[in-house]
């Protein structure tokens, strides 16, 4: 897992407190909007979160870019870089 | 015998057109949203269209509206689920006094089990929260604000604006619970500025069982309906389809009524007004003059117990209600008549009607008719009338 001190993003994608799935659904919506190398934020308070996202980015062909921990907020802050 | 109906705050007759389009959802096309096959992926596109029309009665975007069971739902998720969502900022929240119990009861749930500060808002002898309130009330740890956009008891209309702008500027997220104004006079949650608001079905001419939230994008809720992602996640449980569409086509139809619907509710409810300042002496009319739901008259009658003038007009076809239908079943002095500042005393004698565009002024006259003589009838044998005659005469 790749931890990120400075983290940036063209696109927030906020599912704090949405159940899941919705972290395996929502990043492939967010990610139609954005271009080739625009990077997507996923908010998520969702633990399973952090095995399931980068699964998702091998499977379908996207780079998962490294998580960053928000402590005030209890939020995980997750980032994809879209290829295609 | 004549039945006049005027308890439109309670329940409305299911309109004609939102029937028939409701009834295809019960029959052949019964599937689950969530089913892939055909069956089931169409009806998702339904209440998608359905979820379009609210939002657009509502001036929303339409991914921001969430189907509930009720109102009361609606209530409990914009007031507990925005709240436990901002824990981390801090636990207070504010509501009117008025409110119905729906946010009332969730704000003393918040209070009781998460260890929230609750401040109960007095309003004005019109039942409207004052802006100054407001402001002294919030502090850095005040998570949500929860109040009516009007009375469904006294029919005020909140000065909603100038409470929203309050909230606006210190990020304090703002409920308010739009029941008793939906199909009334314009909803329109960005000409509002709140960040949540509730509706109900039943208000609507759509069926009892369906509500709506509308949330602005960026608001957390914690979801109070624990199960899968129907509504995107928001409030888990298979969709009751048939009712989604009954709201979709009702708030359709409100929509391009609203204008006409509002003028003619006024109409009658002026000559029903009028009628019983003329015709009945200690009739105490209560809520804002101006301010209030055009189809909205509320009265305190001195003398007599409203449950009971109930009960006669109830015998002679009249339909009315002495506050909100689970307080009034609860024979309890109404909160909000008493936080307008009306004694328990003559809030005992609490009158409400709330007319629908069922009604005509047939009706009205017939109720003009019949309830001075209700009235009089139970002021005959009041031993609080016979003393107030008398202290009025001098005896």
């Amino acid at each position: 897992m790749k931890f990120l001190h400075e983290c940036k993003a063209d696109a927030t994608a906020d599912l704090v407190y949405r159940v899941c799935p919705m972290h395996l659904l929502e990043p492939a919506e967010f990610l139609k909007d954005l271009h080739q190398g625009q990077v997507l934020e996923i908010l998520t308070d969702y633990d399973g979160a952090l095995e399931d996202i980068p699964a998702w980015c091998a499977k379908h062909g996207q780079e998962f870019v490294g998580i960053c921990e928000d402590e005030d907020e209890d939020v995980y802050k997750l980032y994809i870089k879209k290829v295609h | 015998m004549k039945r006049v109906y005027l308890d439109h705050a309670a329940a409305t007759p299911v309109r004609e057109e939102v029937l028939e389009a409701m009834l295809p959802y019960f029959r052949e096309r019964f599937g689950n949203p969530s089913a892939v096959y055909d069956l089931g992926a169409d009806i998702k596109e339904v209440i998608e269209a359905a979820r379009a029309k609210v939002a657009g009665f509502i001036g929303a975007p339409a991914d921001q509206v969430i189907f509930t069971s009720c109102g009361a739902e609606a209530n409990n998720l914009a007031v507990k689920g925005a709240a436990l969502a901002h824990l981390k900022k801090g636990r207070h929240v504010i509501v009117s006094a008025i409110e119905h119990h729906s946010v009332l009861n969730s704000a003393r749930y918040l209070e009781k089990f998460h260890d929230f500060e609750v401040t109960f808002l007095p309003v004005n002898k019109f039942g409207q929260v004052e802006p100054e309130r407001l402001a002294r009330a919030l502090t850095p740890a005040t998570v949500l604000v929860s109040i009516q956009h009007a009375s469904n008891e006294i029919g005020t209309i909140q000065r909603l604006k100038e409470l929203t702008g309050l909230c606006r500027e210190q990020g304090v997220v703002f409920h308010t619970d739009a029941v008793a104004t939906a199909g009334q006079i314009p909803v329109d949650v960005k000409d509002l500025g709140v960040d949540l608001l509730s509706l109900s079905g039943p208000a609507l001419g759509a069926p009892k069982g369906i509500g709506a939230l509308y949330f602005r994008r960026g608001v957390r809720l914690v979801p109070q309906i624990h199960s899968g992602i129907q509504e995107n996640g928001r409030r888990g449980g298979t969709e009751n389809v048939p009712g989604i569409v009954g709201l979709g086509t009702a708030a359709e139809l409100a929509g391009a009524e609203l204008a006409a619907n509002a003028r003619r509710l006024k109409d009658l409810r002026n000559r029903l007004v009028a009628g019983v300042n003329d015709r009945i002496a200690g009739a105490i009319f209560t809520g804002h003059p101006e301010e209030r739901l055009p189809g909205h008259a509320s009265f305190c009658f001195e003398g007599i117990e409203g449950e009971a003038l109930i009960f006669l007009v109830n015998a002679r076809g009249i339909c009315a209600n002495t506050g909100s239908a689970c307080a009034s079943k609860a024979l309890k002095v109404s909160p909000t008549l008493c936080a307008i500042g009306l004694s328990p005393e003559v809030a005992q004698g609490s009158m409400v009607f709330t007319l629908g565009g069922d009604n005509d002024q047939e009706d009205i006259d017939y109720v003009l008719a019949e309830l001075p003589l209700a009235v009089e009838k139970l002021r005959a044998f009041s031993p609080v009338w016979r003393k107030k005659l008398a202290a009025a005469s001098g005896g």
